[in-house]
This record gives structure tokens, C-alpha cells and sequence, in this order.
């Protein structure tokens, strides 16, 4: 079956440029495949665009603010148009990671324990004279980072009390609400699902310093093993805490888990991904490719997911 | 267990190309390029100012009239007609050139970067202005150059801070290759040298033996015509002049220019046909017949009125909005308004915030070597028109007053 699919990449978000690489990639391989692929930008003309354009569906590579905070979810299914992903319950409720922490938290999913800042407590309540509560609770060094968004952007690690404020500040600029996280040292690991089933286990190695947002995008700074160099029990247990968080924030089709597991084995979640990144450095690629698919495979298997619908 | 490498040319690359890489303020700047967005960050000329029917009539003759050479190579130097035509433009800032000591080059860019492989090896001294044009910077670190950054005011560099320098690393038994500058209305800094600090520094450099890359993309859009004497008039034996058509004409024609003492015009030529063989004909063509046969001077005039306008709604809304601990320079030509944010604020760490906002600048340590900068941000006003100028700056207003509310709660909370 060959179909009409739009690509939506871009947008307005921080992470723009990373969207745009996803959804031309995506767009080269399913354009390949025989589909009928039509790229497209947000724009003020975008719904009248979607519900003229005969689409059978949408495939999303939009990552950041409006793309993966439910918003277009919730836009495509008041025009009931497929498309690919969470829907939009499952996208906003993994977009605020302070809530999704808290959730996991509830069900027992080990996530490192955190502290959530807003700039309202900070300029409004004094917050900053509890920092060193912050220390104090989640020693050091620790992990900042804005509350919302991803690719990195804004995210510091901490080691002292003036570096926490220059943190918080930088990490505000992005969004109003921050994370302070405890710092867990271990094996980076990313656990992409497709369609409920856990892809061998990513394991991220940044040839300098952290995966930050040049380790992520640059050719080359960064070394993947899949699956990962661990036991398999452990492996087994970064797929199965993977999965439940799937099926915790009610996901479908794709997510990528960011985990890192400590040296007694224990994965700790960071973070639930709800629109992968599709580049060429992506993790959720390289994790199909590990599970032999190919990129073109991963990119028509999504497609026939969303394509069959909900109950699908 | 397999390890996947997703550059499988990683290991090939030389040591200069190592640092290349992703950047998060330039994954930023994809945002900026959005129509939503008012960008106060780019250096782009007016390009829309051009009579168009006047350069497709131009465009149109060259290729009817000289189709064959057009379309043909041509020699490294570039096109004599062409290098007369050049010589003219400089002229016109009183400055004598030959044509023979003329090398037309892909834009100013290509000049920066045939001067870098000239004359830098690894870990050679360079001095600049501080701030300094960043593609200068980038030209020089690709060959692994260092560059010092030397002091400047509202007068431009400093000649006694060059002198420093200077003695400085000639005291640890190091040479500086050349100094870079950027004298009248720099890029960032939006500042010119005066003239009696042109004056020192040409002194200076005989003193010294001091080679000087002057250059100067900005000399002929002064907001009242006024023109300064060039490094390269004032001290021919030690200045290398690199000039462009890109802001008195179009950067899309990529014709730029070096004129030099004749030993080293003949490096460059050399350098050039390693680079790229030589200069396009076509465009050299068109920027020839564009200089021979249009009012370019009229032209040159209408950009100056229209950055001038441009200038002075950013600097009048500047000076209504801005919280009262910015301070920033008042250029008298140019594209540029270098604003020094209030203590404590990070340019680069608030472009995230400025973005969301809706308004895009360059943070002021893209424009450093060695990371200062960083409370000091670069204002252009060459491309919106000027009531997005206007707006642009009240976004940035309300984003800096806010920003500052922040940073002081941060930090009174912290004693």
C-alpha cells in the first residue's frame, strides 16, 4: 500500500533545526517507498491546509514546544487525520517532566529524586534563599534543566552553589520551570518502543565531556553500542522499565526512554521522549537499525501503525 | 554488541577541522530565520534598495555582448577592466591603488581566508579588535591561528594597547603575524578609528614592521559621507586593504578584493588558483559593467539614507526602552549597535528567552576568541524595515527587564 503523507517538521520551536533534518529524512525515505510525501511547516494556513489536503496521514517529526506538547495531536484529532505518535493526553503529560517524574515516582519507575524551581517562586517567593536546600538534598554535582523541551538545549551540570544559580538562570531562559536533578552517575542508555515492543538498548558514549546538545548533533562526537555493553540482565531490565513507561503516560507507536543505569544495575529514567529524533545521529534509528531494520523499514512500519488507527 | 559510528570518516579528519561542530546558538538561529521572528542578529544588506530592471539590464548585456568569456575561466588575478573598476571604488575613499595590485577574490570572506593560509601557521600570533568580525575569526582559527584581542573604545583600537600587545609577545619570543582590523564602522562594534589614532597606528606599524589587514566593508556607507583615511593610504608598505562589493552592491555577486604590497599580491594570486582556479567571469562581468555603466555612487547614497533611518529608529527606541544600565555605542555608519547588557546578565545564555520572545541578536562571545563577551550583545539594523526595528527592540526590552528582575532575585537570595 503506497499513501499520501504529509511530513510536518519545523515549526517554531527551539528545535527547529533538528526537527527539519528529522522530517527531511523521513520524508527522502518514505518518498522512496513509493508514498506520496508532501512537507510541511507550521504556519497560520496549516489546518486549512490538512483538511484540503486529502492526506491519509501525518507523520510527525515536529520535536519541541507545539509539536510535542499535544498540540498538534490535539489539532489532528479534531480533524480526524491519522497520524503517527502519542496521541495528545500521552504527549502533554510526557512533555512536563516534573509531572511525569512524579508519575513514575507513584508507580515505582526509579527516577532520580529532583526538585522542581519555577522563576515565580525564585523572583516572587525568594526561592533562592533555599538553595542550598537544593544542594543539600540532591548533592552534588546535579543536573539542571528546563522543565519542558528537549535536544539538550539548557541543560548544565552543576557543581557548586554559584554554578546552580548560573544554571537556573540559563536554564529559565528557555522555560519558566526548571528541574534540579540528582546527578546519577553510570551508562547512558536509550530504550526506544515501537508499537510496544523495547528496541535493544542504546548505549550513548559522548567522546568529550557530556551528551550535551554538540555531542548530540556532531558526526562522530559520539559513540553508540547497541545493544548496549551491559549484562543482559540489565539490558532486560532498561527494556522492561522502558515499556512500563509506554504504558504508563498511555503511549503508541514510538517513544525513546532516556535512562541511565547505575553501577548496581538499576535504571534510573530521565526522560520519555513522544517524537523521536529522526537524524541521521538519532538514537531511535540507530536502535532500529540494531534490531535489523532499516531506516526506510522503521519509517513504513510507523506509517502502517498510524495508518490503522487507534485500534490498530 | 556492535558499536555503530556515525562518522566513519572521523578518524581522517585533520587536527584544524576537529572543533568543527554543532552549536546550540546556531540551532537557535533557525528559529531566527522565521518571518514570526524580528532578527536584529544577521549582517544582511538591503538587497530589496536595488533597481532590479537596472541589474537584469546589466546582467542581460553581459551575457549577450561577452557570452563566450563570460562563461569561460579566467585569470587568477580576476578581470583587469574589472580591477580598474575596483580601483575606482577605492578612490572614492582616497585611496590610490594600481589595478596590478588588485586580486579579486569570492567575496571579502575568500580575502580573510587566503591571508590566513598565507600567513598563519599553527599557533601563530594574530591581533584583532576586541570584539572582532567573526568570520575573521573563524578564517584564522581554520588555519589554527591565536588571536589576541586588543582594547578599543569609542575610537576605535587602541594604538598604545596594540604597542602592548605587541611587546608583550615579542617579550615571550613570539612573532604577531599581522594585525587584523576592521577600522571604520567596525563589525560589531560600530565604532571608527579616529584619525589621529589612524594616524599612530600607521606610524606604529613602520615603527614595528607591524603588517596590518585592514578591512573594510563599511568605508563608503558613513551616514554623512564623511571619509577617513585608510590604514592602506596612510602606510602602503605595511597594510593589506581587503574591500568587497557585498555592502555597496550585492553579496550575492561574491566580489571582494585584496590590494597589497606587490610580494604579497603575488602569493595571493597564486593562493587563489589553488583555491578556486579563479573568480567567475559572470559576476565578474556584471560587477564590472555595474561600476562602468550605473550611478553606483546614487546607489551607495541611497543605502547610506536608508541605514541611516534605520539606525536612528533602532538607537530612538533604544534609548526609550532599554533598561537604564545598558549602555551601547552610536555608530555614525555601518550596520551595527554593540549594547552592553546590565551586570550580571549572559547575552548567550538569554538567547534562548529573546527567541521565544520573538526577537534573535549575536551574542557578544561569538565575536571574542577567548570567550569575553558575554554580557555584550550586537544589534544590526541593515535588514527589517524600521518599524520591525522598532518592535524588535521592545522585545528585547521587555525580555532585558525581565531577565534582570530574575538575576537579581537569583542572587539576593544568595547574599
Amino acid at each position: 500500500m503506497t499513501y499520501d503523507v504529509a511530513v510536518l517538521a519545523g515549526g517554531l520551536s527551539l528545535e527547529r533545526d533538528v526537527s527539519l533534518r528529522s522530517g527531511r529524512r523521513v520524508a527522502e525515505a518514505l518518498g522512496g517507498l513509493g508514498h506520496r510525501v508532501t512537507q510541511l511547516d507550521l504556519d497560520e494556513h496549516l489546518v486549512t491546509t490538512l483538511s484540503r489536503g486529502g492526506f491519509d496521514v501525518v507523520f510527525l517529526t515536529l520535536h519541541g514546544r507545539a509539536g510535542e506538547d499535544g498540540t498538534i495531536q490535539g489539532l489532528l484529532e479534531l480533524l480526524e487525520v491519522p497520524y503517527t505518535g502519542p496521541d495528545s493526553v500521552a504527549s502533554a503529560l510526557a512533555w512536563d517532566k516534573s509531572v511525569m517524574k512524579g508519575q513514575w515516582r507513584r508507580n515505582g519507575l526509579p527516577t532520580p529524586d529532583w526538585v522542581r524551581v519555577t522563576s515565580t517562586a525564585v523572583r516572587d517567593m525568594g526561592a533562592s534563599a533555599a538553595l542550598d536546600r537544593v544542594l543539600a538534598r540532591l548533592g552534588e554535582p546535579l543536573v539542571v534543566k528546563p522543565g519542558q523541551g528537549g535536544a539538550a538545549l539548557g541543560v548544565r551540570l552543576v557543581d557548586s552553589a554559584d554554578d546552580l544559580a548560573r544554571a537556573l538562570i540559563a536554564a529559565f531562559s528557555y522555560h519558566d520551570v526548571v528541574l534540579a536533578e540528582r546527578h546519577v552517575a553510570g551508562t547512558e542508555v536509550a530504550v526506544s518502543v515501537v508499537d510496544g515492543e523495547a528496541l535493544p538498548p542504546v548505549e550513548i558514549v559522548p567522546k568529550e565531556g557530556a551528551y550535551d546538545f554538540v555531542a548530540r548533533y556532531t558526526h562522530g562526537a559520539t559513540e553508540f553500542f547497541a545493544p548496549a555493553r551491559l549484562p543482559a540482565a540489565a539490558l532486560r531490565r532498561c527494556q522492561q522499565v522502558a515499556l512500563d513507561a509506554y504504558a504508563l503516560a498511555g503511549c503508541r507507536h514510538l517513544t525513546r526512554a532516556d535512562l541511565i543505569v547505575d553501577a548496581s544495575g538499576t535504571p534510573w529514567l530521565l526522560e520519555l521522549d513522544t517524537c523521536p529524533g529522526m537524524t541521521e545521529t538519532s538514537l531511535l534509528p540507530v536502535a532500529a537499525q540494531a534490531r535489523g531494520w532499516s531506516f526506510e523499514e522503521l519509517c513504513e512500519r510507523v506509517v502502517g501503525l498510524a495508518v490503522a488507527g487507534p485500534s490498530g | 554488541m556492535s558499536e555503530i559510528t556515525l562518522d566513519p570518516y572521523v578518524s581522517r579528519y585533520a587536527t584544524r577541522a576537529r572543533g568543527m561542530g554543532a552549536s546550540e546558538i546556531r540551532a537557535l538561529f533557525a528559529v531566527a530565520s522565521r518571518p514570526e521572528v524580528v532578527s536584529l542578529a544577521g549582517g544582511m544588506p538591503y538587497t530589496a534598495a536595488l533597481d532590479y530592471d537596472a541589474v537584469a539590464e546589466v546582467t542581460d548585456a553581459v551575457v549577450r555582448e561577452h557570452g563566450p568569456s563570460a562563461l569561460q575561466y579566467g585569470g587568477g588575478q580576476g578581470m583587469p577592466a574589472l580591477r580598474a573598476r575596483l580601483v575606482e571604488v577605492m578612490a572614492a575613499e582616497e585611496t590610490a591603488a594600481h589595478p596590478d595590485d588588485v586580486v579579486v577574490t569570492t567575496g571579502g570572506q575568500q580575502a580573510l581566508d587566503l591571508l590566513g593560509k598565507l600567513f598563519c601557521d599553527p599557533g601563530d600570533i594574530v591581533l584583532a579588535e576586541g570584539p572582532s568580525y567573526v568570520g575573521a575569526l573563524g578564517a584564522f582559527s581554520a588555519y589554527q591561528a591565536r588571536v589576541l584581542h586588543v582594547d578599543m573604545d569609542a575610537d576605535g583600537l587602541i594604538p598604545e594597547a596594540v604597542e602592548d600587545r605587541l611587546t608583550q609577545v615579542r617579550a615571550a619570543g613570539r612573532t604577531v603575524k599581522f594585525l587584523y582590523t576592521v577600522p571604520t564602522h567596525q563589525n560589531p562594534a560600530g565604532v571608527s578609528l579616529s584619525v589621529t589614532r589612524r594616524l599612530a597606528l600607521a606610524e606604529l606599524a613602520r615603527r614595528h614592521d607591524l603588517l596590518v589587514v585592514e578591512d573594510n566593508p563599511y568605508g563608503l556607507l558613513d551616514f554623512k559621507g564623511e571619509v577617513r583615511p585608510s590604514l592602506r593610504s596612510l602606510a602602503p608598505e605595511h597594510v593589506v586593504y581587503v574591500g568587497t562589493l557585498s555592502k555597496i552592491f550585492s553579496p550575492g555577486i561574491r566580489v571582494g578584493w585584496l590590494s597589497a604590497p606587490g610580494p604579497i599580491r603575488d602569493k595571493l594570486v597564486l593562493l587563489k588558483e589553488t583555491a578556486d582556479l579563479c573568480q567567475s567571469n559572470l559576476t565578474q562581468f556584471v560587477a564590472e559593467r555595474w561600476l562602468g555603466t550605473q550611478p553606483w555612487q546614487a546607489q551607495v547614497a541611497a543605502f547610506r539614507e536608508l541605514y541611516r533611518e534605520r539606525c536612528e529608529a533602532m538607537l530612538s527606541e533604544m534609548a526609550a526602552e532599554l533598561p537604564s544600565s545598558c549602555t551601547w555605542s552610536v555608530p555614525t555608519g555601518g550596520f551595527f549597535v554593540w549594547l552592553r547588557l546590565p551586570p550580571a546578565l549572559d547575552a548567550g545564555e538569554m538567547l534562548a528567552k529573546a527567541i521565544r520572545a520573538r526577537v534573535a541578536y549575536v551574542p557578544g562571545s561569538a565575536f571574542h576568541a577567548d570567550g569575553q563577551g558575554t554580557g555584550e550583545v550586537r544589534l544590526s539594523f541593515c535588514l527589517p524595515p524600521p518599524e520591525r526595528i522598532r518592535e524588535g527592540v521592545r522585545r528585547l526590552a521587555e525580555v532585558l527587564r525581565e531577565e534582570v528582575e530574575l538575576v537579581e532575585a537569583v542572587y539576593r537570595g544568595r547574599g
